[in-house]
């Protein structure tokens, strides 16, 4: 463990970003007053939310102070800093943003080039625990919402099927491709919006979840089930490709609408929808590509424009999708850096503590004071892949007992019953034929109880059982004084029984009411 | 009409009117007149046996002394059932079977003492002339075994449940040998007391079966007390009817042998309900399930404020909730049935989902509920309710843990697999309400509270449900 800093007061700084276009910060008041409660300072670059709908006077009456964010000890950031400014960070800062660490090594180079600490949220690793702090999810929530939205502005129809006095309206049909948390988002506001939503995902066990939201799921009939190590999709046999190609082409015939997802962390997105596709489309749909800013998964996407097809398809390629819900993200991306914090914070003290033993520090972290730790060890995410690596072994079957085997248990039951009686004395055998009766007939009168009656059940058969008092009575007065005491004790405790067994549970019954 | 047809007559009544009493407890309609019956019974029974012992050989002083007995027993029984709370239903039930146990034992004593005690008296020389000797001291062996195991077992239950000694299983090493001992022990004393009725044989079956009571209830985990109790009521009902053959009444038998046999069934849907073996509960030795909590990975639990329930329930269709015994601990019953109440107003299903083996003893949740005014028919069970949990939008839970847990279905290698659970989890928002996040009654972490539609409501249940009961009636008042 390294105590990053020893000094008493710790503040965090949130930058403004220089780039007009991020609409984004990196904290809201809400997130302002947790951080605070964790023992932080906070010091808010004026104009910072401004963008986002968020003023420096809530900032201030959360308890930020409005000054200067880079003299803070930690620096929290959407979008890396350009240089001039990473060079105001003092020595010993540490930065936390998503730094995009995978695809610019230059960026990594010149953070390892000062001696600051900087910790990126977007390589945050899937793991479950890590859940809470990992902005790709959040931002990507946001972003498939985001895209249907876009879409549907851009659409020049309406989502939901109507049948109305001017005619019928057939409802819209939106493939998303890729069903991870971008794509599930896409598919829960269309479907919302009344679309009749398909999806495809090269992971079939994603197909339950495409259902719970109320989506179809495509399956493209490969032979190789694709298993992921990482938690994210990965690219795909050739064979593989081609069906999902023939899929995707039967497709774009049909829908209105396609929002593609799929990226593969660290390389350019697949090309999931060719020119020729696109040109088999209807006039009017509308394409929205959120890979847009690794390449694109459609052919004809232009980062950052939207894009008029000669046949009439709008190609959306925005790559700030998140960002445009600038409110919304930041108070995500705000609570994924408390999130952060909580877990960096062990004493709540305001105190930044570095854990390289967690891997989920440890993967984060890009740069420790000056000195590169990027790439970091990978972390095999546990969940995804030991439940698909059979994925055609049955689901192990729940352990259930063995229900006794009846027939000999009952034979020998019988035949002990049998020779007991037959043994017995003629004085006896009377007794044992009540007694065998008695239970069958216990066991029948229980048989259908209502569960909430098994405690006033109890506390009767309780209280019936107090006829031990009877036993009792009849020793009373037969034979010495010893006898006669025992008698009166028994008789004392079996009359407990009797009359508290029997109040308990009229005290119990009344309070059964139907409403 | 002799005295004696009377009582009989009266003896044949009685059953009949417990065995109405057990029908009608099985169901909401009739369960009071089943009380009804029950009483109706005993009060015949006792009027008999009291007629039967006058017109016997009873002196006035043992009738005084008879009724000296009823009458402080009955004083005592009637106040503590009157002032008993109850969340500490459990602990006097319990209570109440070691009574029996005792009383069972005092008389198989006064059997010996009354016959075998004096070989050449008038009483055993009458059985001996009829060839039953032998089976009476049987008889008074067996009761006094039966009646000693039930007497130290409740105790012991008892004392768990009321947190007077701790509830973690004893792990006295062999056992299963030494129950299995005890029992050999008494067989082969069972034989000898036939043979030669000897005074320091019934002291040391006594003993023995003291001892075996006391092992059988320590051995259990205080998560499976539910069970312990109900095979305590049945153990009871068995020593009253091992009393019947003692004394040769029939009365006695039939009640001992419903109780005992009902007891016995009761247990067996316990156990089916939390997939335990039957026959090693008998034997005692089943708490040995749990486990030490493992060091398994979970990931991170969310918190939510009780104003964010609030929001949650006020946006929700229908609402489940499902109470555990952290609901009873913190008498946080009246709130829920409060929230239940004003939600309902509003039109917000609420239902309760019940686990067989929630709480300390069989149907605790819903004596504890009904006590708080919740209608019964909104109360389900977790078979009535299970399916429905995947169409619920917020399932509440209070105070449960090891009855909410999905390893129970989906770890087969955790100690509590293939036990049926309420699968909250199916849920679109789960609300867990919990003092921490320490783990359950089984010892087994419970990886629902790591769901991310779980969100965990720390603190106590009684505080935090009347946050939220503020925070919901202020959402309606600003309407």
């Amino acid at each position: 463990m390294v105590n990053i800093y020893r000094g008493v007061d710790v503040d965090i700084g949130v930058i403004r970003d220089p780039d007009p276009g991020e609409r984004r910060v990196a904290a809201t008041p809400a997130t302002v007053a947790q951080l605070v409660k964790l023992g932080y300072q906070v010091v808010v670059e004026p104009g910072a939310g401004a963008a986002a709908s968020f003023s420096d006077e809530a900032f201030a009456e959360a308890g930020a102070t409005i000054g200067d964010p880079l003299t803070a000890d930690i620096v929290f950031t959407i979008n890396p800093p350009p240089a001039s400014r990473l060079d105001a960070l003092a020595p010993g800062t540490t930065l936390i943003g998503m730094l995009n660490p995978r695809l610019s090594p230059e960026l990594v180079e010149e953070l390892a080039r000062r001696p600051i600490t900087a910790l990126s949220m977007d390589a945050v690793p899937r793991i479950s625990r890590a859940q809470s702090l990992d902005v790709l999810s959040s931002m990507a929530n946001i972003a498939g919402y985001r895209a249907v939205v876009e879409a549907a502005h851009a659409f020049g129809r309406f989502f939901t099927g109507q049948v109305t006095a001017a005619g019928k309206v057939p409802p819209a049909k939106v493939l998303v491709a890729g069903a991870g948390v971008a794509g599930l988002a896409a598919i829960g506001a269309a479907g919302s919006l009344g679309a009749v939503v398909r999806a495809t995902d090269p992971r079939p066990e994603v197909a339950d979840q495409v259902r719970s939201l109320g989506g179809e799921y495509l399956s493209v009939e490969a032979a190789d089930v694709e298993v992921s190590a990482t938690g994210y999709a990965k690219e795909m046999s050739d064979d593989y490709n081609e069906r999902a190609a023939r899929l995707y082409a039967e497709q774009a015939s049909e829908v209105d609408i396609i929002i593609t997802t799929a990226l593969i962390p660290g390389r350019p997105a697949p090309r999931l929808i060719t020119a020729r596709m696109v040109a088999a489309m209807k006039a009017g749909s509308v394409i929205v590509d959120m890979a847009a800013a690794n390449g694109g998964n459609v052919e004809g996407t232009v980062a950052g424009e939207v894009v008029v097809t000669a046949n009439g398809v709008t190609i959306i390629g925005y790559t700030d999708l998140a960002g445009r819900l600038p409110a919304q993200a930041s108070q995500l991306y705000g609570t994924n850096l408390v999130n952060l914090m909580k877990l960096m914070t062990p004493e709540k003290d305001g105190q930044l503590v570095l854990d390289f033993d967690d891997v989920v520090q440890r993967s984060i972290t890009v740069v420790r004071d000056g000195e590169l730790t990027w790439p970091p060890p990978a972390v095999s995410v546990s969940a995804a892949p030991v439940a698909t690596a059979a994925p055609a072994a049955a689901p192990a079957p729940v352990k259930q007992r063995k229900p006794l085997p009846r027939l000999p248990l009952i034979g020998t039951a019988a035949a002990a019953l049998f020779l007991l009686t037959a043994l017995a004395p003629a004085a006896l055998r009377g007794h044992l034929t009540v007694f065998a009766l008695a239970i069958v007939i216990g066991y029948y009168v229980i048989g259908h109880v209502h569960h909430a009656l098994h405690t006033p059940l109890m506390s009767v058969t309780n209280a019936i059982s107090g006829i031990i008092v009877v036993g009792a009575l009849l020793q009373l007065g037969h034979g010495g004084s010893l006898v006669t005491a025992l008698s009166f004790v028994a008789i004392l405790l079996a009359s407990i029984n009797v009359f508290g067994g029997f109040a308990v549970t009229r005290r119990m019954l009344a309070m059964f009411t139907r409403s | 009409m002799t005295i004696e047809a009377a009582a009989q007559a009266a003896y044949i009544v009685a059953a009949l009117l417990f065995i109405l009493a057990l029908a009608g407890l099985s169901k909401h309609e009739t369960a009071k007149a089943g009380n009804t019956f029950g009483i109706a019974g005993m009060a015949l029974a006792l009027l008999a046996t009291v007629g039967l012992a006058v017109a016997g050989t009873l002196r006035p002083l043992d009738l005084a002394l008879l009724l000296t007995a009823v009458v402080i027993g009955a004083a005592i029984g009637l106040y503590r059932a009157a002032k008993v709370e109850m969340t500490g239903m459990p602990e006097l039930i319990a209570l109440l079977h070691s009574f029996v146990g005792l009383a069972a034992v005092l008389v198989g004593w006064n059997g010996y003492l009354h016959v075998e005690a004096h070989l050449t008296g008038a009483e055993a020389v009458a059985l001996d002339g009829l060839g039953v000797l032998g089976i009476h001291s049987a008889e008074v062996f067996i009761g006094v075994f039966i009646g000693a195991v039930t007497f130290t077992g409740s105790i012991v239950a008892y004392l768990k449940l009321s947190a007077k000694i701790k509830s973690s299983p004893l792990m006295l090493p062999g056992k299963n040998l030494l129950n299995l001992g005890a029992l050999a022990v008494f067989a082969v004393l069972t034989t000898w007391f036939v043979v030669d009725p000897q005074l320091w044989l019934l002291v040391a079956v006594t003993v023995i079966a003291l001892a075996l009571g006391w092992h059988l209830v320590a051995s259990i985990g205080g998560g499976d007390m539910p069970v312990v109790v109900s095979m305590l009521n049945s153990y009871s009902g068995w020593a009253a009817a091992a009393a019947g053959f003692l004394l040769e009444n029939d009365l006695l038998i039939v009640t001992g042998a419903l109780v005992g046999s009902s007891g016995a069934y009761l247990s067996y849907i316990m156990c089916k309900a939390m997939n335990r073996s039957f026959l090693s509960v008998i034997a005692g030795g089943f708490g040995i399930e749990a486990g030490p909590a493992d060091d398994k990975e979970y990931g991170e639990h969310r918190e939510i404020t009780a104003e964010g329930v609030a929001d949650l329930l006020a946006a929700a269709s229908t609402v489940v909730i499902t109470p555990g015994y952290g609901m009873a601990v913190a008498q946080a019953q009246y709130g829920v049935a409060e929230l239940t109440r004003v939600l309902r107003d509003r039109g917000v299903d609420v239902r309760f989902g019940i686990h067989p083996v929630a709480g300390r003893l069989p149907g605790h949740m819903n004596v504890l509920l009904a006590e708080a005014r919740v209608p019964y028919d909104i109360v389900l069970e977790m078979d009535e309710i299970n399916d429905d949990l995947a169409g619920t939008s917020v399932v509440l839970v209070i105070g449960a843990n090891d009855t909410v847990n999905p390893a129970a279905t989906e770890d087969p290698s955790s100690p509590i697999a293939g036990m049926p659970v309420l699968k909250v989890w199916e849920a679109e928002d789960v609300i867990v309400f919990k003092r921490s996040m320490a783990s359950g009654y089984a010892g087994v972490q419970n990886p629902l509270f790591f769901r991310e539609n779980t969100a965990m409501l720390f603190g106590d249940a009684k505080d935090r449900v009347e946050d939220i009961l503020r925070a919901v009636t202020e959402r309606v008042g600003s309407r």
